[in-house]
């Protein structure tokens, strides 16, 4: 079971795609999977024959479960794996009731018994480390949640508590610092307009598709923003992965990877962006693109926020907000003009950059947006 | 474009397409005169999209200028009919 973000602890597996004796290539969907944010495509990292099924639809397995053994081409066939399941984790009872109790995720933890079993001094060192999720399931004495009887209500819910424990966790463990600036939008508008005069309507580029490109090339000026915190230390990404926070019709958000983003075109990218929202919102995202975001740019400007101080996802160290294109008096040339601008604003992690950094990144993405016709 | 069309089966069309991008929507009671973004939750996606669709589903040619009068059902009809030399509506 892939996790898909640090909101993430479980799935429940839909369906299998594929079934023992096919073989797969690297990329290919072999399973749905539902979360408590979407339905997901999980794809298979290596290219092989499947030999078996370990989890069957239906079942519901931590992060980190074993869904099926994939022999690898040129690989021999073998024996059955000792592992399988949910159950494969191993965690005595009481630990695993421990972490219940405290609200520690099973997949943080790791153990350091025998075989590298999971034992309650694993949990409760855990636990105090701050490895608790934010709501907790049982043992508190707190009430359950209502039940709610209609099913996209129910996902509604789920969805809501996954953004709390993520958004609650990044809060509690992230030092967050925020840099703003406001952007001179007069050109990166006026070259999108005479570019969309030029292209069909199926090819026509939205501002946005401009604001997520020139973000990724200022992640390559400054890339300690490109990076996931990870076992107490920042973890440069080579690759450039922008997560877009997409708002989905029954509510919430999620924030899929459009995967090198720096090295697409702005045609390439707003294709792969419209087809990334189109399946964001009918449910069909796929593993990679949850798991895979290196920074999120989120924009909040079509519902009139001119500002936008965002969260940063965890493990992300960073997210970029924009707000409303709106016109304002702007000095060019030693005159005063009414001219579109956009606030642009950095949400950073501290214990990975400092305010210098942050502020050569956006000054970065300005300089970019002045010459549209390089992005 | 060979047979003209008429208010109706442009409004069709239009109301087709609104169901299938918000499908969560009441595009039936949808008031003609209002944005659609007044009585709808969509964003500039949703928006091209519905652009994207209506110029392949009536084969017409619709520039980045003239978005904004696709704004309602009824801007809708008046452009399309006009665009595509089909009967006009009030």
């Amino acid at each position: 079971m892939p996790t898909l973000g640090a909101d993430m602890s479980d799935g429940t597996l839909v369906a299998w795609k594929k079934k023992p004796g096919d073989p797969v290539t690297r990329g290919e969907i072999i399973a749905e999977v539902e979360t408590d944010k979407a339905a997901i495509d999980v794809e298979v990292f290596t290219t092989g024959v499947i030999e078996k099924m370990l989890v069957q639809p239906g079942e519901k397995v931590p992060v980190g479960t074993v869904l099926a053994i994939i022999r690898e081409a040129g690989q021999p066939a073998s024996a059955p794996a000792p592992q399988a399941g949910p159950g494969r984790l191993k965690i005595s009872p009481s630990a695993r009731q421990l972490a219940l109790e405290l609200g520690v995720e099973l997949a943080s933890l790791q153990g350091t018994g025998p075989g590298g079993a999971i034992s309650r001094e694993d949990v409760v060192r855990v636990a105090k480390a701050g490895g608790m999720r934010h709501e907790t399931r049982g043992g508190t004495g707190e009430q359950p949640l209502a039940p709610v009887a209609e099913a996209a209500a129910d996902r509604l819910l789920r969805m809501r508590q996954a953004i709390a424990a993520a958004m609650t966790r990044s809060k509690r463990e992230i030092p967050h610092y925020y840099l703003s600036t406001t952007i001179g939008m007069g050109r990166a508008m006026a070259w999108l307009g005479e570019e969309n005069l030029k292209r069909p309507v199926t090819e026509r580029l939205l501002y946005g598709v401009l604001l997520i490109k020139a973000v990724a090339l200022a992640l390559r000026e400054v890339p300690e923003l490109n990076a996931v915190w990870k076992d107490g230390q920042a973890a440069q990404s080579r690759a450039i992965h922008v997560g877009v926070a997409i708002s989905l019709r029954q509510g919430g958000l999620v924030a899929p990877a459009l995967h090198d983003t720096d090295r697409q075109s702005l045609s390439e990218l707003m294709q792969n962006f419209r087809d990334l929202v189109k399946r964001a919102r009918a449910g069909s995202l796929r593993s990679s693109e949850l798991s895979d975001p290196t920074i999120t740019v989120t924009s909040l400007g079509e519902q009139g926020v001119e500002t936008v101080f965002g969260v940063i996802y965890p493990p992300q160290v960073a997210l970029v907000g924009f707000g409303k294109v709106v016109e304002r008096p702007w000095v060019a040339e030693g005159r005063v003009l009414p001219s579109p601008v956009v606030t642009a604003t950095l949400s950073a992690d501290h214990r990975v950059t400092d305010g210098h950094r942050g502020g050569l990144f956006l000054a970065a993405v300005d300089r970019l947006l002045q010459e549209p016709s390089r992005l | 474009m060979s047979v003209p069309l008429t208010a109706e089966e442009v409004a069709r069309a239009a109301l087709r397409i609104l169901g299938e991008i918000a499908p969560e929507a009441d595009v039936a009671s949808l008031k003609p005169d209002v944005s659609f973004r007044d009585q709808m939750d969509i964003d500039s996606m949703d928006f091209l999209n519905f652009v994207i669709a209506l110029h392949e589903a009536l084969r017409i040619d619709i520039p980045e200028a003239d978005y904004s009068k696709l704004s309602s059902l009824t801007g809708c009809v008046n452009y399309v009919l006009a665009m595509s030399g089909g009967e006009k509506t009030t």
